[in-house]
């Protein structure tokens, strides 16, 4: 493809072809800009009470939660592992706030008991990918029933409800005007795991293991550890989600969160990582989670039934995932 | 039409004994930056053995996967009992009548013996259902043939290595074959099995059977073949009868050139011991190993695939862990549990398995060669991509990699040239012990002296260098020191003057008086 250089003497190699700014122009993240935008377009068409700073602060509530767990599973697939236990952790959370209210605990004392259900669960899914070595996607199955068969257990068909007004603040309060506390704290999340996946060498290793694990164990990566590091966090953001959720609607219930893991692992491929691991990046997540929002919200105000949303995650979900495979197919036989 | 198949080669009358059934002629083949084989010619005879015989590289396999349909051939004949043929495809080869014995057969663990000696080719019943009654009928026929005593109905997960083996063996004389390709199968035997596989191929032999036996071990050539045909860096250098000739003339033609000219290694003064390995065991990998490494030495290793040197190797990098045994670095005890301390120690591997060991495709080349020291070029664990780049430039450029840029993703440069990111790798992070687990397998030969011109380089600033190598050229020509490995052992120790390729040969193939372990 090169063309030959010619003379023989130590060439310098450059270090980088094309300029940043190249790159960023035909990636996925502009992409997903432009789909952004014409989302908002059409919703703020087709519906008047769309383009208002109270509706619009509304619609991230459809997705500050969800997009927390993503942005650590985000780190999680590009590591090559996955986990679908996110919503029974925060079902099994949630209960376990439940709980702790009923024997009187007060404001810290449940978000303690959320944050610290949520590092429990990531620990025994990690232990049980790096400890025993188990593929991910079947121990996570496993501990999906497994976290939210406890809390059917513990609650049957019965809620916990009368959680105290100054827990409600977390999934209901306002930091300024419309920012939503809910908002700042993604914001923050997001920004953290933007930084450790891009900008430190902790990053880096992810992107190792998920492109070889074996040649990164060989290039001296503690991979088992950062793997577990890597579980650890998502169950922490799920018991962070749980908080969040737990106080907005006030309430818990068994089946609180059903289905969610499917909407976070949508959000994180739709963002440009690969289901395969290896590749994509934060901002593209926090663009596709913010679509999520936008389209959700948009379903909502034109009065279409939950279950076409849960049609549209299903269609989507499948479409990030084989289109990329197809084009690059398309793209070989043409080359071929 | 498999049935049909098999009667119309049966009932066919073996041919004369003087006329070979298979006749390859000018056979070559090409891959990017290598010729694998250039004009060769074979000839198998019925009920004759013939050995193919030459060192690693030398083309044996492309030349069986030529005759098994899974290569074609750039140039040159097949043919058939004087037929001009061609092999588009496994299926092509099989219909023609040659089935092959591979080193390590794919076989399927949680199915039974029957089903793995039938699978593909199973007895249809009527509804086009396999017919199990009669396939395990027949399956207990082919093995009792080739007289192992295994349950066809048995799990093959429940059955040792040999008996796997002999299930391959089955497996490939389930289809009625007049040839059979046998690529190094006494690999993974004991000494017992290996004597009913040779009363096998005997039997084969008597059938009529043309048998093309390929094997590194000079003792069971001479016993069981009748013809030989030695292949060199490619081509065909010799072939005749073997009752014509001896292990010596043999060895001669296998490695051949001259050696000693092409290699650059220069004399450095040998110093200290850096690296002490007593009584290093493995539960079934190699066992009590116990040598020296010393400053500015190329200790070399050599001996046949699977005599246990790259596990030796990795259990040094703690990679797997050793039984027993003690390592000492610089005469301080290392007990090294993972690559991440051996790194710390000093002691670093480029491993024989370059895809997936060693690079990391997918990730850019400057993030390779940064990977193990991350901890150099960033700044309380924040990268700074500067000093990256700096690092990757200084180490790529000292090995003149070639590349169109350092943000290149390493999947996309030849082996050649991915073998030197992963040696930039670990020069950057200034080791003490550099192991090479066949640093030059499968790259172009200019690729090849730059890795041994670097290497000299190495040691005179005062590196020690492991090389393991299969290669003999290259272990004459780069090794102060040559240790020999045979079934996980050291079975000699050899100072580089005197040293003759005859002798490497001899002690890795266990020919000849120092011979301690056989009988």
């Amino acid at each position: 493809m090169n063309a030959p250089s010619t003379g023989s003497g130590p060439r310098a190699i450059p270090d980088r072809l094309e300029g940043r700014w190249t790159s960023l122009f035909k990636s996925w993240e502009t992409l997903l800009i432009a789909v952004a935008i014409v989302v908002f377009v059409v919703n703020a068409l087709s519906s008047p009470y769309f383009l208002n700073a109270w509706n619009l602060s509304d619609a991230t509530f459809n997705f500050t939660e969800k997009a927390m767990i993503a942005m650590a599973m985000a780190l999680l697939i590009i590591s090559g592992e996955i986990d679908l236990s996110v919503a029974a952790i925060i079902a099994l959370a949630s209960t376990a706030m439940g709980v702790a209210l009923q024997y009187g605990a007060g404001t810290p004392e449940l978000v303690l008991t959320g944050l610290l259900v949520g590092l429990l669960c990531g620990a025994f899914n990690g232990w049980l990918v790096t400890g025993l070595g188990l593929p991910s996607i079947v121990v996570t199955i496993g501990t999906m029933s497994l976290f939210r068969g406890i809390a059917y257990i513990i609650l049957g068909d019965q809620a916990f409800t009368g959680y105290p007004p100054s827990f409600a603040w977390f999934g209901q309060g306002y930091v300024w005007w419309v920012i939503s506390f809910e908002l700042v704290l993604f914001a923050a999340i997001a920004l953290f795991f933007g930084i450790l996946l891009h900008w430190t060498s902790f990053g880096r290793t992810v992107y190792a293991i998920g492109n070889n694990p074996v040649g990164a164990l060989f290039s001296g990566v503690r991979v088992g550890r950062t793997k577990f590091i890597l579980f650890l966090m998502t169950g922490l953001m799920s018991g962070i989600a749980a908080i969040c959720l737990t106080a907005r609607l006030g309430s818990t219930r068994p089946s609180i969160a059903f289905g969610w893991e499917l909407e976070v692992v949508t959000m994180v491929v739709l963002g440009g990582v690969s289901i395969l691991g290896g590749s994509g990046g934060i901002p593209g997540v926090v663009i596709a989670a913010i679509i999520m929002g936008l389209v959700t919200f948009g379903f909502g105000l034109a009065n279409v039934p939950g279950i076409v949303m849960s049609i549209f995650v299903g269609l989507l979900l499948i479409t990030v995932i084989g289109a990329p495979m197809l084009w690059r197919r398309l793209k070989r036989e043409h080359s071929a | 039409m498999l049935q049909q198949a098999r009667s119309a080669t049966v009932k066919k009358a073996p041919s004369p004994a003087n006329e070979p059934v298979l006749a390859l002629s000018g056979i070559s083949k090409s891959f990017p930056g290598v010729r694998a084989l250039s004009g060769v010619s074979l000839e198998l005879y019925p009920g004759t053995v013939t050995a193919l015989v030459g060192e690693n590289g030398a083309g044996k396999s492309t030349l069986v996967k030529i005759l098994t349909g899974i290569y074609q051939p750039d140039e040159g004949a097949i043919r058939l009992s004087g037929e001009e043929v061609s092999f588009p495809t496994a299926y092509d080869a099989t219909q023609a009548g040659i089935t092959a014995i591979h080193q390590e057969t794919v076989l399927f663990d949680e199915l039974s013996v029957a089903e793995n000696i039938y699978l593909g080719h199973a007895p249809r019943g009527s509804l086009g259902l396999i017919d199990r009654a009669r396939m395990n009928r027949d399956a207990a026929a082919v093995l009792k043939r080739i007289g192992a005593a295994i349950d066809p109905d048995a799990r093959l997960r429940d059955l040792g290595i040999a008996s796997k083996h002999l299930v391959a063996i089955a497996r490939a004389l389930s289809v009625e074959a007049r040839m059979v390709i046998m690529d190094e199968p006494t690999a993974a035997l004991s000494y017992k099995e290996i004597e009913e596989l040779y009363a096998l191929v005997e039997r084969l032999k008597a059938e009529g059977k043309a048998i093309l036996f390929i094997s590194h071990k000079f003792d069971e050539i001479f016993r069981i073949a009748d013809r030989y045909t030695v292949f060199r860096d490619g081509e065909c250098v010799g072939a005749g009868l073997i009752s014509e000739t001896d292990h010596d003339a043999l060895v001669r033609l296998m490695v051949g050139r001259p050696v000693g000219q092409i290699f650059p290694k220069r004399d450095v003064e040998i110093g200290e011991p850096v690296l002490t390995v007593s009584g290093y065991s493995h539960p079934t990998e190699f066992a009590d190993i116990g040598f020296e490494l010393k400053h500015g030495e190329i200790l070399g290793f050599y001996g046949l695939v699977g005599a246990g040197r790259s596990e030796l190797m990795q259990a040094l990098f703690g990679v797997t862990k050793p039984s027993r045994g003690a390592v000492r670095i610089g005469g301080e005890v290392a007990v090294i549990r993972s690559p991440a301390e051996a790194i710390r120690r000093g002691i670093v591997y480029v491993p024989e398995e370059r895809g997936r060991q060693g690079a990391i495709a997918g990730l850019p080349i400057f993030q390779n060669v940064t990977l193990p020291s991350l901890s150099r070029t960033s700044r309380r664990g924040f990268l700074r991509l500067a000093e990256e780049f700096k690092l990757a430039r200084q180490y790529t450029s000292r090995l003149d990699l070639r590349a169109a840029s350092l943000d290149r993703d390493v999947g996309t440069l030849s082996g050649g040239n991915q073998q030197k990111v992963v040696i930039a790798k670990w020069l950057a992070t200034h080791p003490k012990v550099i192991i090479l687990d066949e640093p030059t397998k499968g790259i172009d030969i200019g690729s090849k002296a730059a890795v041994h011109e670097f290497m000299s380089e190495l040691v005179a600033e005062g590196l020690s260098i492991i090389m393991v190598s299969s290669e003999i050229p290259e272990v004459l020509g780069m090794s102060d020191r040559v240790i020999v490995m045979r079934e996980g052992r050291i079975v000699g120790e050899y100072a580089r003057k005197g040293l003759t390729a005859e002798m490497l040969v001899r002690a890795a193939a266990g020919i000849g008086g120092n011979d301690a372990n056989r009988k």
